[in-house]
């Protein structure tokens, strides 16, 4: 063990994604989570500040962060927004992950570049009707045809589609050949035959984009086709191994924020003729929910540095979201207590905050499948 | 064009507790920004460089080591260099051995602008701007609340007064005092940050990078002509009065009322 601190540059960086959160966040969040609808303003200050390309190399118009970094942008944000940080992260851990990791120079320059650099916004197509926690029930088929592959099938719950320029989408080249029969392939969002649908309405992250995306006959050229026919299913695994780490750390920030603001009212409520933080039982609240955030915080940091030192971080990963994401629910259910009424009113944020943390437990793989990966680990 | 802002590092908060004892500033536990005119002028300086090609950004700050995240933080947003005036020896300045050993410092740089900030949060002197352009020996322009730039050696401004503003147009190498009203600073970039510390350098200038230029009465606590005799926080007056249910015209009459009693009016 070294030490359990951030360099100097996170620790501005930090102070960068704090500041951005608190100016240009804080102001429309409540009206963003009432419209159901993400701010196309606020999305154009994302790409300009380069928070949409953090972890990615300078080589490709990245911003030439680390994972670490980048995992504290995603807290930071969540803080004050879980739907801005929702779209960041699948943006950038699942779509552009994708393409840097599988896909070829020329691909990276052509598909990673316009994604990082701030032009273009990505998303990821892997779910499906029938295919959630099982992802190998995918039943999108691509069939080779010339130059083309063809593509047709449905996808659900596809984060960021409803604006997003390049989805990846993942569908049978070979069904025969089980989930070694998956590809990846990089769809513009304008080629003809893909539509998206309203978004679906939900109970929490409401102002993040979140469609249905249906291909009728969609022609995608051969080069788009990220590395070889088979291996979509393990790009996919790989992405989402890598993604839940920004749900750990959107897991934290959600529930830090909320914390904060319970914080910040109980010093003020006064019942019984003193601020509620004089009552022990706050103050024991406080601190059991503040002790678990730092617990969900290192194991989230642990993982993000094993994946930048290149260490298995998969199992890492699946623990800090499993840990996180439960802290987040447990924490925002006891700040929507700790301001009572107020806090069930949708006046103060915390109410959308235990809205938002409940999917941290469902999305890039249920706690469940979370379990299943740790334990099989283990197991083994 | 060869841009220089002088920036300091403040403590973020309007109420700025004095240790009574030695009538200085305590910095523990209070965090530090840019002062928000001088960001002001980082920002003018930045778009300043982008509107003309082949121009530079070198910010200048006077203080202890640790106004090296000040200085980062500048570098983040896109200034080409820093340069952070440092040493004992400059130690308990006022404004008259800040501007002193300040202007000793952009003695040994190439200027054509040089960009201040009106005044700091923490000592609202407005002195120190003023003073730099006087050891140079160049005009100055105070409270400039627009720029602009014109050819190569002139720069439009416009200042404020409290009832009109002044437009007037100088020539380089002048010195500009910037409101927080010129200009909306940019956030730092990622990548910037990045860049902060890895690809660009604050380097640390002491006594020694500029004996030559200074005169070394003029630094530091010795060098400092001013005495603080007496500093203090300013007590909380008593509650306001709240005149509630009262229409338009009797609320008029009341506020009125009470500015001739208090003989304000």
């Amino acid at each position: 063990m070294v030490e359990f601190k951030l360099t100097k540059e996170q620790l501005l960086a930090k102070e960068l994604f704090k500041n951005f959160a608190e100016n240009e966040i804080k102001p429309i969040a409540r009206d963003m989570d009432e419209a159901e609808k993400f701010d196309m303003d606020l999305l154009a200050k994302m790409k300009k500040y380069g928070l949409m390309g953090i972890p990615y190399s300078k080589e490709y118009g990245g911003e030439g962060a680390d994972v670490l970094t980048y995992a504290l942008a995603m807290e930071e944000v969540s803080k004050i927004d879980a739907s801005t940080g929702i779209t960041i992260s699948v943006h950038t851990s699942l779509c552009c992950s994708c393409i840097n990791d599988y896909a070829s120079e020329e691909q990276k320059q052509k598909f990673l570049r316009p994604l990082v650099d701030g032009t273009k916004v990505g998303c990821f197509g892997l779910t499906e009707p029938g295919a959630g926690t099982d992802a190998s029930g995918v039943k999108t088929t691509a069939k080779a045809d010339g130059d083309f592959y063809v593509l047709n099938g449905q996808k659900v719950f596809t984060t960021n589609s409803g604006f997003a320029d390049t989805f990846v989408i993942f569908a049978y080249t070979d069904k025969s050949a089980g989930t070694r029969g998956m590809s990846a392939f990089i769809v513009d969002r304008n080629t003809e035959g893909l539509s998206v649908s309203k978004d679906i309405p939900r109970m929490g992250i409401r102002a993040a984009s979140n469609a249905e995306v249906a291909l009728v006959d969609v022609k995608v050229p051969k080069e788009n086709l990220i590395g070889k026919e088979g291996m979509g299913y393990k790009i996919a695994m790989g992405a989402l191994a890598g993604g839940r780490i920004g749900i750990g750390a959107q897991s934290v920030g959600i529930a830090q924020g909320a914390l904060n603001e319970a914080i910040k009212y109980v010093k003020e409520r006064k019942q019984f003729g003193k601020p509620i933080a004089k009552f022990q039982n706050t103050q024991f609240l406080i601190a059991a929910l503040q002790t678990k955030i730092d617990a969900a915080r290192l194991m989230v940091w642990r993982a993000a540095k094993a994946k930048d030192d290149h260490e298995n971080y998969a199992p890492l990963a699946a623990q800090c979201k499993l840990f996180a994401s439960d802290v987040a629910v447990e924490v925002t259910r006891g700040c929507v207590q700790m301001l009572g009424g107020y806090g069930y009113s949708r006046e103060y944020p915390v109410e959308r905050m235990y809205r938002d943390a409940k999917i941290t437990e469902i999305y890039e793989g249920t706690s469940e499948a979370m379990k299943m990966i740790v334990g099989g680990g283990l197991l083994r | 064009m060869k841009i220089v802002v002088c920036a300091k590092q403040v403590p973020d908060t309007t109420e700025v507790k004095l240790d009574p004892k030695t009538n200085t500033l305590i910095r523990d536990g209070v965090p530090s920004i840019i002062n928000p005119d001088d960001k002001a002028g980082i920002e003018s300086a930045l778009q300043l460089k982008e509107k003309c090609p082949g121009s530079s950004v070198t910010v200048v700050s006077m203080g202890p080591p640790q106004a090296d995240i000040a200085l980062r933080e500048a570098l983040a947003m896109g200034c080409d260099n820093a340069i952070l005036v440092s040493d004992r020896a400059f130690g308990g300045a006022d404004t008259w051995a800040t501007s002193s050993t300040i202007a000793a410092t952009l003695k040994k740089l190439d200027y054509d602008v040089i960009i201040t900030g009106r005044q700091a949060i923490d000592g609202d002197t407005a002195q120190v701007g003023p003073q730099i352009a006087e050891h140079l020996g160049i005009p100055q322009v105070s409270y400039v609340e627009k720029m602009d730039v014109e050819g190569d050696d002139t720069i439009v401004v416009q200042r404020q007064f409290e009832d009109r503003h002044q437009v007037i147009e100088v020539k380089t190498p002048c010195l500009l005092t910037a409101l927080a009203e010129l200009a909306t600073p940019r956030y730092m970039s990622v990548h910037g940050v990045f860049d902060a510390y890895h690809e660009k350098e604050v380097k640390v200038w002491g006594l020694a990078d500029i004996e030559d230029t200074v005169d070394q009465a003029n630094i530091g606590l010795k060098g400092s002509p001013t005495r603080v005799k007496k500093s203090f926080t300013k007590q909380a007056k008593g509650a306001g009065t709240i005149l509630n249910d009262l229409s338009d015209d009797e609320a008029v009459k009341a506020i009125v009322d009470k500015l001739q009693e208090k003989h304000i009016i």
